[in-house]
């Protein structure tokens, strides 16, 4: 079911906090400048029920989570 | 929300790790209250906790201090205005400019890399303290030299200077005289001006932030020298006196909550949930401030074009509806999206930093002195006034 999840960083609104690091470091890492990515195979979230809080974590709602 | 007096903000706290109980009104009054700052100006107090995620990434609030019509909670604060403050003090596009330089240095990867370095820092002023205690004096031996040490490190800045510098900062922050700050402000600039004159002559620029800052954003032409001096101030004082005041009101609370440290002692894992119940429970930067440029809807009520706006974090991380029994130190609750650290656009540059000094601090604190406690009653030991960051002024311990 999880497969029909879509993540989306926007990168220009990113200010490289790593609260989504932070919460679900399975899904979420911070690139050489400090700026959100998701790791590599993990553009669905793997499932990983820590991407919501993730998103809510946040602090220039940079991050959507939507699914299917 | 409901129509009250305006209460006076800020105030001195009661107990160092609650909010004064002159706020007791405010908390009741959620999520937007009116106070009066020390000038008699009315500002908007946010107390509510959804609210002020809200209100804190909202782009029409803004942090430029220079704008004269911006809040202040004491004579000092005012003082400062008319000198850009880097990060803090600027609004977008040119703090995303700013933060953008920044980032590398404050990301997860970097702070976890940084912890064996924190590490040895923490033993050795450890191991200075139990060669010549007990007893000991917790801020000046531990609580103040941790930070400072690590943001000379990150910073390059000779750590041999640190007397001059943490006097100075604590000027700027606490004065006592508004001559006090402003003094301050230019003996930080004199220092400045001649780390960055040596940090130029250095044909093998070290490996700290600012001589990443000379060689390359100096060198290039992206910041001058008043610039670079402007990101070294606010690291440099916002990167020891926060994370201080952390260690030193974060051990007195919990030599104040025996059962809970007898808890985190016997389960190291429930450190980083600890540490940030600790900054939920402690908000120790409580009052953060804004200018709203425009008329914006919120709680019920416009805010005005103009108006001051005062987020107290000590407030807003109690919100009953997001932490039920909020004046309980509990790390079995999620407090995560407190908002110690801020939110929006300047949520704290150093939070990773920050969690990594504290975890390994208040960790290797008690683990290497099992029998620490208060060597003063509680009640006697002095903590810092209602108007600056919140801390112990002085902890005395023994073991």
């Amino acid at each position: 079911m999880h497969t029909d999840t879509r993540i989306e960083i926007d990168r220009d609104v990113c200010i490289g906090a790593g609260q989504c690091a932070l919460a679900a470091p399975k899904v979420f890492t911070q690139d050489d400048d400090g700026f959100s990515t998701l790791l590599p195979g993990r553009e669905d979230g793997g499932g990983d029920p820590m991407v919501r809080e993730a998103a809510r974590a946040c602090p220039v709602s940079a991050i959507t989570v939507a699914e299917g | 929300m409901t129509e009250t007096e305006p209460v006076a903000f800020p105030q001195d706290r009661t107990c160092p790790y609650h909010p004064p109980t002159g706020y007791d009104p405010l908390r009741a009054t959620r999520p937007l209250a009116r106070v009066t700052l020390y000038d008699g100006r009315p500002a908007w107090l946010v107390t509510g906790h959804a609210l002020a995620r809200q209100l804190l990434a909202d782009p029409r609030l803004s942090t430029d201090r220079d704008h004269p019509g911006f809040p202040a909670t004491t004579e000092r604060v005012a003082a400062v205005k008319n000198r850009r403050v880097a990060l803090l003090g600027v609004d977008d596009p040119e703090h995303h400019a700013q933060r953008r330089m920044m980032v590398p240095s404050f990301t997860l990867r970097r702070a976890a890399e940084l912890r064996p370095r924190i590490q040895r820092i923490v033993d050795g002023l450890l191991d200075a303290m139990t060669e010549k205690g007990p007893p000991a004096e917790l801020v000046s031996a531990f609580a103040l030299p941790v930070p400072s040490m690590v943001i000379c490190e990150l910073l390059g800045v000779p750590y041999e200077d640190h007397d001059f510098f943490e006097a100075q900062s604590r000027r700027l922050l606490r004065g006592p005289a508004v001559t006090d700050v402003q003094d301050a402000r230019g003996q930080l600039d004199g220092y400045f001006e001649e780390l960055i004159d040596r940090k130029q002559k250095q044909s093998e620029p070290g490996d700290g932030v600012l001589d990443e800052l000379v060689h390359r954003q100096l060198r290039e032409g992206v910041l001058d020298r008043r610039g670079v001096i402007a990101f070294a101030t606010i690291l440099l004082v916002a990167g020891h006196e926060t994370t201080a005041n952390m260690i030193s009101l974060g051990t007195f609370t919990l030599l104040q909550h025996p059962d809970r440290l007898d808890e985190l002692r016997a389960d190291p894992g429930l450190l980083s949930d600890a540490v940030e119940e600790l900054m939920r429970l402690l908000s120790i930067a409580d009052g953060l401030l804004r200018r709203a440029t425009e008329d914006i809807e919120a709680g019920g009520t416009t805010i005005r074009a103009g108006d001051g706006v005062v987020f107290s974090t000590s407030v807003i991380n109690r919100d009953a509806d997001v932490y039920p029994a909020p004046d309980t130190l509990d790390w079995h609750r999620p407090a995560r999206h407190h908002v110690a650290f801020g939110f929006g656009i300047h949520q704290c540059l150093g939070q990773n930093l920050a969690r990594a000094e504290l975890e390994i601090a208040l960790h290797s604190l008690f683990d290497r002195l099992p029998g620490l406690r208060l060597a003063a009653p509680p009640e006697e030991i002095p903590f810092k006034p209602g108007d600056t960051v919140q801390g112990m002024l002085e902890l005395p311990v023994t073991w």
